[in-house]
Formats: C-alpha cells, structure tokens, sequence
C-alpha cells in the first residue's frame, strides 16, 4: 500500500503527460475554434449575386448538400486554396456556393475571371454581416450545410488536397447518401 | 494643460471604439462598452472587443449596439454574439459541467493538498519514539564506554 503511494505521482505524471501529448499532437492547431453553429440551422441569409442576377440565399441552397464557402480578393491564402476548390467543382462536381465577404464585387469578379471560377453561384456580403451571422473569425472559411439547411462542419483557413479528400467528400458521400 | 489631461483620460477609456460606432445615446453607449470589455476579439485572441482594432471586433461591436438599441437586455445582447461564435468569445467563462474542472480543479487540488500536508504534519508529531530495548541500551553505553 505504502509502496503505491510513492507511485502516485508517477501516475500523475503520466496522466498529464498523455494530455499535453494530446494537445501537442500534430496537425493540431490550437488556434482554430469549434464551430457554435455545428448542427445548427444555417443563419438566413439573401444576398445579391456576384453576375447581377437573382440572389443567393438560405432558401435557395435547401435540398441538397452544399458547400458554401467564404472568400475575399484580398484574401491571400483563399488564392492557395483555389486550385484545390477548382479541382472539387470539376472533378468532384460538388456544389460549392461562393460568398465574396468585404469584397469590392469589381475585385472578386476580377479574382474569378482570373484563376477560374469554381462556384455554382456567389453571393456579395459587402459589409461582412452574412459572415458574422455565420460566424466567420477570417476568410477561407468552407461550411458544409446538409439537406435540411443544417450546418454538419466548418473549415477554417485554406482546404488542403488532404481535408478535402479525408474530410469534405466523405462527409458530402454521407449526407448525400442518407 | 487642464484639456491636455482630460484629452489623455478620454484616450485612455476610449478603446478602439470609432466615434462612428458611439451610440447617441450615453447610457446605452456605456451598456456596450462595459459587455465590449467582457468579448474575446477572435483575431487577436487575448484582446477583448473593446481594445481590438481589427476588423471582426468592429463588426461585433457594431452588433451588440444594434441589439442593445433594438431593446436587447446584457445578457442577451451578449447571447446574440455566443449563438454565432460560441462561450470561447466570452473572456470570463461560464460555470458548467464542462468547465467545472477549470473552475474547481485549482481550488480542488488546494483543498487535497492542504489536507494531505495536515495529515503527515498530525503523524510526524504523535509518532511516539521506540523506547532502546536492553540489548540495544548495552550496545550503546559500551560505545559510550569506550569513546570516552
């Protein structure tokens, strides 16, 4: 009994050891913050489109899976993910919905025009209030909303060729099967 | 001068706060400052809202005077910012389950220790010493003996 007292602190040890392991894993970044609005209603939200015509809004996403995913000309790891969004419009044929946050629509259409445009439709939150509502903390940031208009997950900061082939199409395959 | 330190005190309280921002209303305007002072800016994460001057604690600051002048209370003002970026925006955490152990555990850990501490304390002094049987007390004043 004495004995296992001495090795109390040992065990202690071990126990804080495996939680520092833990948070100090790699790939982990301790800066990226959960969702609040994971498995919640996406926020409603009606935008004008970047092309001028009809709007882009919470209605007209139902029925199907989406992927709405927040950018910004002035955005520069949004242009290290780009190629990676072309590749998921046209390889992977998602539906990816953009939405140009605090970007002049001259700037954003000039983006598109240049690197290529990889979304079914994008809408101009100009003043950055659809972001908020979403709450968006920076550009990229990619949500996943499933059929019912729920959000199931939310990237911050670039998608890699990894988080979009490990996480994003396994996810989208899921929602779209169910 | 009298102006010059009135100015420096008015900068001093000012915080990042815009004059654009400032509500008319002074009561009002000091509600949102004082839950300003208790929002985490999500950029600059150690700074609250009120000292942040990035972009995204404007658009917040923004936010909690548009609920506050639409007749929001506090409390649900600052609800309005903790639906969309969760209790990691508060800079005073809440006390639930999840954050008993951030709460408590400190004060947990104190308590065990002190405890622990009272308890060897108690022992060391009630521990009566071993009276020297009568082999032991030979041993001993034959040394004695023969030191001396």
């Amino acid at each position: 009994m004495r004995r296992l007292m001495f090795l109390l602190p040992v065990g202690l040890f071990l126990a804080l050891a495996r939680i520092f392991a833990f948070s100090l894993r790699p790939g982990h970044d301790p800066h990226v913050l959960p969702s609040a609005m994971i498995d919640r209603e996406a926020p409603v939200f009606d935008l004008p489109t970047l092309t001028g015509t009809g709007r882009l809004g919470r209605e007209t996403l139902k029925g199907q899976p989406v992927v709405v995913n927040f950018f910004a000309s002035w955005c520069v790891p949004c242009r290290i993910e780009h190629p990676i969004l072309m590749r998921l419009a046209q390889r992977d044929h998602i539906q990816l919905y953009g939405i140009a946050y605090k970007d002049k629509v001259e700037d954003s259409a000039k983006l598109l025009n240049q690197f290529g445009d990889p979304y079914r439709g994008v809408g101009v939150d100009r003043d950055g209030r659809t972001g908020l509502d979403f709450g968006v903390y920076g550009v990229p940031e990619t949500y996943v909303i499933d059929t019912n208009g729920r959000i199931r997950k939310r990237f911050v900061g670039p998608l890699t060729a990894e988080t979009a082939d490990k996480e994003l199409l396994p996810l989208l395959r899921k929602l779209g099967g169910s | 001068m009298k102006a010059f330190l009135l100015f420096l005190l008015l900068a001093a309280t000012a915080g990042a706060v815009e004059p654009a921002e400032r509500l008319a209303d002074p009561a009002l305007e000091a509600r949102a400052r004082a839950i300003s002072t208790e929002l985490r800016c999500l950029v600059c994460q150690n700074e609250s809202i009120d000292e942040s001057h990035a972009d995204l604690a404007h658009d917040i600051r923004v936010l909690v005077r548009e609920r506050l002048v639409a007749g929001d209370s506090d409390t649900a003002a600052t609800a309005a910012v903790v639906s969309r970026y969760g209790d990691f925006v508060l800079l005073r955490p809440p006390v639930k389950p999840a954050t008993w152990l951030l709460w408590f555990g400190p004060v947990t850990l104190l308590v065990v220790g002190l405890a622990g501490t009272l308890v060897w304390l108690r022992r060391r002094q009630t521990a009566v010493p071993v009276p020297l049987t009568d082999a032991e007390r030979e041993d001993l004043e034959k040394l004695l003996r023969e030191d001396g």
